[in-house]
């Protein structure tokens, strides 16, 4: 990963009176967060996370309400002061920026779309998808007509002159959508964008996501608490619970080998077979196996591997890279269709 | 049926606490009997001795040396540099502000005759403005109502009423506006600014014109300074909510964009706090009004002097006349402003039935219609100066006199009987039991009291303030001003309760009170004393009255809020468990609002001591009397003074002491005792 769009080192941000000593004090920032409330009256709400990003990638935050996630994002363009550490965009240290680099970053660079979508109820449609470039001073007519081209790319044509109380939840967050990528910015936080929204609405916009990443290939930092959103648009997925972060890779890395009990947990509901790579359950090559048996990548989904397994008489091989590494039968299939009773 | 059952348990231990059988006296309570035991013991025994009382035209050292502190500040005033550098200039600039707007729709200081604009050019500039911040309605109304004055006979007191609340508003709008702004976006600022507000919003509006004459000399400059001071409060506190308000996510997302400091005021909090704002101006406008009137006591040209005068010689009906054209006033205002408002809220520009275009030629269209109105106001005399021939003031006046004195003789029975059992039953036994009772046997009452709610800090305060009302010399008139507030007040908690739980009650009776109560808490205060000195005459009990009919609006309002602030469900969980009507009001609602009702109280007592003291013009003693008499008589100016002073200071301890009243959980207490 070189280049990476953000890079993260170390990060901290401590809530409460004198919460810049705890980064720094072996004995504090080892201590739970129960403890550390106790004896210091202070939150730490992102606790020493590093992480990259690269350019073009989905990087999901993941986590239940309070683990810090939203505090995280909020830290990158320093919306929330971070106490320590260190967030470079494009190789720039954030933390050491002045005031006016700073606002730089979040007009041109970085920009973001919130759960409860910010906009202004006095601007029109037009006006609030315009109002990061107004700020950077682009002329009326210039901004106007990037603002009606980006309308029209988050669905919202016919709508320009309506203010946003006229219009449903799910129209409102493509307005805050449209106003992240007015600017033309590099990256794209979200937080928690589609919580807000019910499930329907919730589908089309997240569709919307994924055609905009592969129109624009921005890169993009979503933050979220729900699983299969995680797991639907997130290249990787990091997952925090009080602050740190307690596993980061692949979808099917965190379904098929989850790094401890709680993410057993967490990924327990999900239905393996739609996650997880025919990899996670090739086994050795039996000798009974005919050679001339079909060939799958080990790079495709297990269900969509299902017809030509359940349709074949003999197991089927399964080859990465050219290279044959094993094969899966029947079994190996039912056995992820049905994770509780094969455990049990 | 789930919120039901589930409210029930938050219900029972209240009602065991209710119900136990015996229950020991909380520590308040005992400190309360005691109180009044040492009180009725002290006036029993000791009637008559250490009353400290004052006759009227006596003096003490200290008014004696005010005066003198009066007399060197007019033999210093020229040479003086504070006086030469600060207050004479300000004075002067202040002054100039005033003169352009009396010159231009009133008429000019020098005793020329015509104003810049005579009075058909200032009706159509203040319809055309009228209609520019609000709509045609109001428009009309302004129209009607400014030729009514010159009806009344009244048109160039109005506008001089009307340009002093101009000059005053543009003032106060041009230091409350910007500190509000600094209040809204800095937290410190705010936490400096809001105890200085609601110490200035305690004071009744009478005390500020003494020290003010004092410095800035009695005339127009003093009168629209204090009226700065009255206005400001509301303008600064809401355009700081306004800003506060905005929520955060809004704020977060403009902030994300970059935008610098000035871009998010310019683009987020200023367009959004704008309906709030432009509420703050109406307030501030009504206050400006309210307080315009009554600095006609430190000779303020305008209505308010027309009705002083009237009041002063007890002629109803030139007073009513002219009380009738402040009223109108108030409602002019109080409309254009309210207008305005809804023009300011987000999305008003939708629903309107006009385009920006279309509205923006008729106003262009009508400026020049105004424009030539204007300009026939300067060359022709019938437009100059309004038509003596329309003027019915006259008229106005001898059929109200006549009215009033029907209604003095015919209904006299009533009046009288009700005037005289009032005073005789109730207000001079309970102002003797003050004035008679020795004073440091009331103070230690007062400081008891004060302990028992709030305490020792309270008990200090109440003590401090009694000691400088001591030391000013006058606690014998502060005694019958507080009797008189006290008396009045507590026929306003009446009030407000009964009607207050009515409206809590019923939507229909609230639907049709409010705009009667909200009227009547635009009025300026001493127009309420007009319609009572008609029909009681000039005694005591005409002030209270007019207190009571003052101060009853905010306590109904606020009692009212407070009643239909309580959670349905918890009122339904007690219907469904068979109480009576009654006992939903006295068990659930009553105890509920607890916190309301110790507001309206607090706010209740605030409005009534600003009216007993504005009361001294129609006859009630006490401290009020002292202040009129000082604007008058300046061989007593230092004891008016002293008096404003003192209103002061009763005024902080009574606020202070309902203050703790409501804030003091009635909980804590017996659970102390009975742990």
């Amino acid at each position: 990963m070189n280049n990476p769009a953000i890079s993260v080192r170390s990060l901290w941000k401590v809530f409460g009176p004198g919460g810049e000593k705890i980064p720094g004090n072996r004995e504090l920032s080892a201590l739970g967060s129960a403890e550390l409330l106790e004896r210091t009256k202070c939150v730490a709400a992102v606790r020493n996370l590093s992480f990259d990003v690269a350019k073009g990638e989905v990087f999901v935050v993941m986590g239940l309400s309070g683990s810090g996630k939203s505090t995280l994002i909020r830290c990158l363009t320093r919306l929330i002061e971070p106490t320590s550490g260190q967030v470079l965009v494009d190789g720039n240290d954030v933390l050491k920026a002045g005031v006016a680099e700073l606002r730089e970053l979040r007009r041109r660079k970085v920009s973001m779309v919130f759960q409860h979508f910010g906009l202004l109820p006095h601007r029109t449609v037009l006006d609030n998808v315009s109002y990061g470039l107004q700020i950077r001073g682009t002329g009326r007519n210039e901004r106007h007509a990037k603002a009606r081209e980006i309308i029209e790319l988050v669905g919202l044509k016919g709508y320009e002159q309506h203010y946003p109380d006229q219009l449903s939840g799910g129209m409102q967050q493509r307005v805050g959508l449209g106003r992240a990528l007015a600017g033309d910015p590099d990256t794209i936080l979200f937080d928690e964008p589609f919580s807000a929204l019910d499930p329907l609405i919730r589908r089309d916009m997240q569709a919307e996501v994924i055609r905009l990443h592969k129109d624009m290939g921005k890169t993009m930092v979503f933050v979220t608490h729900d699983l299969s959103e995680a797991l639907k648009l997130g290249d990787r997925i990091l997952i925090m619970r009080n602050g740190e972060p307690v596993q980061c890779g692949t979808g099917d890395d965190l379904v098929g080998s989850p790094a401890d009990k709680y993410i057993e947990d967490f990924v327990s509901e999900v239905p393996r077979a739609d996650v997880l790579t025919l990899k996670w359950i090739t086994r050795p090559v039996a000798d009974s196996t005919p050679g001339d048996a079909a060939v799958l990548n080990s790079r495709m989904i297990i269900r969509d591997a299902i017809p030509a397994v359940m349709h074949s008489s003999c197991p089927v091989l399964v080859e990465e890279g050219g290279r044959i590494t094993g094969q899966i039968d029947r079994d190996s299939i039912l056995s992820v269709l049905q994770p509780a009773e094969a455990a049990a | 049926m789930s919120a039901l059952v589930q409210e029930r348990p938050t219900a029972q231990p209240a009602a065991v606490i209710v119900s136990e059988p015996r229950r020991r006296p909380s520590r308040r309570t005992i400190l309360l009997l005691s109180a009044a035991a040492v009180w009725i013991l002290g006036f029993l025994v000791l009637n008559g001795t250490a009353t400290l009382a004052l006759p009227a035209s006596e003096l003490t050292d200290l008014h004696r040396s005010l005066n003198q502190f009066n007399a060197w500040v007019g033999a210093n005033r020229a040479d003086n540099p504070l006086f030469l550098y600060v207050f004479t200039p300000l004075r002067s600039a202040v002054d100039a502000v005033a003169n352009l707007f009396t010159t231009t729709f009133a008429a000019t200081a020098t005793g020329l005759r015509l104003p810049e604009i005579g009075w058909l050019g200032t009706v159509g500039l203040l319809t055309w403005i009228a209609l520019a911040v609000g709509n045609l309605r109001v428009a009309l109304l302004t129209a009607a109502v400014f030729v009514f004055f010159g009806i009344q006979g009244l048109f160039v007191e109005a506008t001089y009423t009307f340009a002093l609340v101009l000059t005053s508003v543009l003032l106060t709008l041009l230091l409350g506006i910007p500190l509000g702004i600094l209040a809204g976006i800095y937290t410190r600022v705010a936490k400096v600014i809001t105890p200085v507000l609601d110490f200035m919003q305690t004071l009744p509006t009478f005390v500020y014109l003494a020290p003010l004459a004092l410095v800035f000399l009695i005339g127009p400059a003093s009168a629209v300074i204090a009226t700065v001071i009255y206005a400001a409060p509301p303008v600064i506190r809401l355009t700081a909510h306004g800003i506060r308000r905005i929520p955060d996510n809004t704020r977060e997302a403009s902030d994300s964009l970059g935008t610098t400091g000035l871009q998010r005021l310019l683009t987020l909090q200023l367009p959004m706090a704008r309906r709030t704002i432009v509420m703050g101006i109406n307030q501030g406008t009504m206050a400006a009004l309210s307080m315009v009137t009554i600095a006609a006591l430190i000779a303020a040209p305008g209505l308010g002097q027309t009705v002083i005068r009237a009041l002063q010689s007890l002629d109803v009906g030139t007073a009513v006349n002219a009380g009738l054209s402040i009223v109108l006033l108030a409602i002019v205002l109080d409309r254009v402003t309210t207008a305005a408002s809804r023009r300011a809220e987000p999305g008003a520009a939708r629903s309107r039935r006009l385009g920006r275009r279309t509205r923006n030629i008729i106003l262009g269209v009508a400026l020049a219609v105004v424009l030539a109105m204007v300009q026939l106001s300067r060359t022709m005399l019938w437009a100059a100066a309004f038509p003596a021939d329309l003027n019915v003031g006259p008229q106005i006046v001898q059929a109200v006199n006549a009215a009033s004195h029907w209604l003095q003789s015919n209904l006299s029975l009533f009046t009288v009987s009700l005037r005289e059992g009032v005073t005789g039953a109730i207000l001079n036994p309970f102002q003797s039991l003050l004035t008679d009772t020795p004073f440091y046997i009331l103070v230690m009452v007062f400081a008891i009291v004060a302990y028992a709610l709030g305490g020792w800090k309270l008990a200090a305060l109440t003590t401090a303030c009694l000691a400088v009302i001591i030391f000013l010399g006058l606690w014998s008139d502060s005694m019958v001003t507080l009797a008189g507030t006290l008396v009045a007040t507590a026929v306003v908690m009446v009030l407000g309760i009964v009607f207050g739980v009515a409206m809590g009650r019923s939507d229909r009776v609230d639907q049709l009170m409010r705009p009667l109560l909200d009227a009547g808490q635009t009025m300026p205060s001493f127009v309420y004393l007009v319609p009572f000195l008609g029909l009681f005459g000039a005694t005591r009990f005409t002030a209270i009255i007019a207190g009571i009919i003052y101060a009853a609006p905010v306590a109904i309002k606020i009692t009212a809020d407070g009643i239909s602030g309580i959670s349905p469900t918890v009122v339904e969980s007690a219907v469904a468990s068979g109480s009576t009507p009654w006992q939903v009001i006295t068990k659930v609602q009553l105890p509920m609002a607890r916190q309301s009702l110790a507001l309206a109280a607090n706010q209740g007592l605030i409005y009534v001591l600003a009216m007993v003291v504005v009361g001294a013009l129609v006859g009630a003693g006490g401290l009020g009397y002292d202040v009129v008499a000082g604007f008058v008589q300046s061989s007593i100016f230092g004891k008016g003074l002293a008096a404003g002073l003192a209103i002061v200071f009763l005024g902080i301890m009574m606020d202070r002491m309902t203050q703790a009243a409501a804030a003091a959980p009635a909980r804590s207490i017996p659970s102390k005792t009975t742990a």
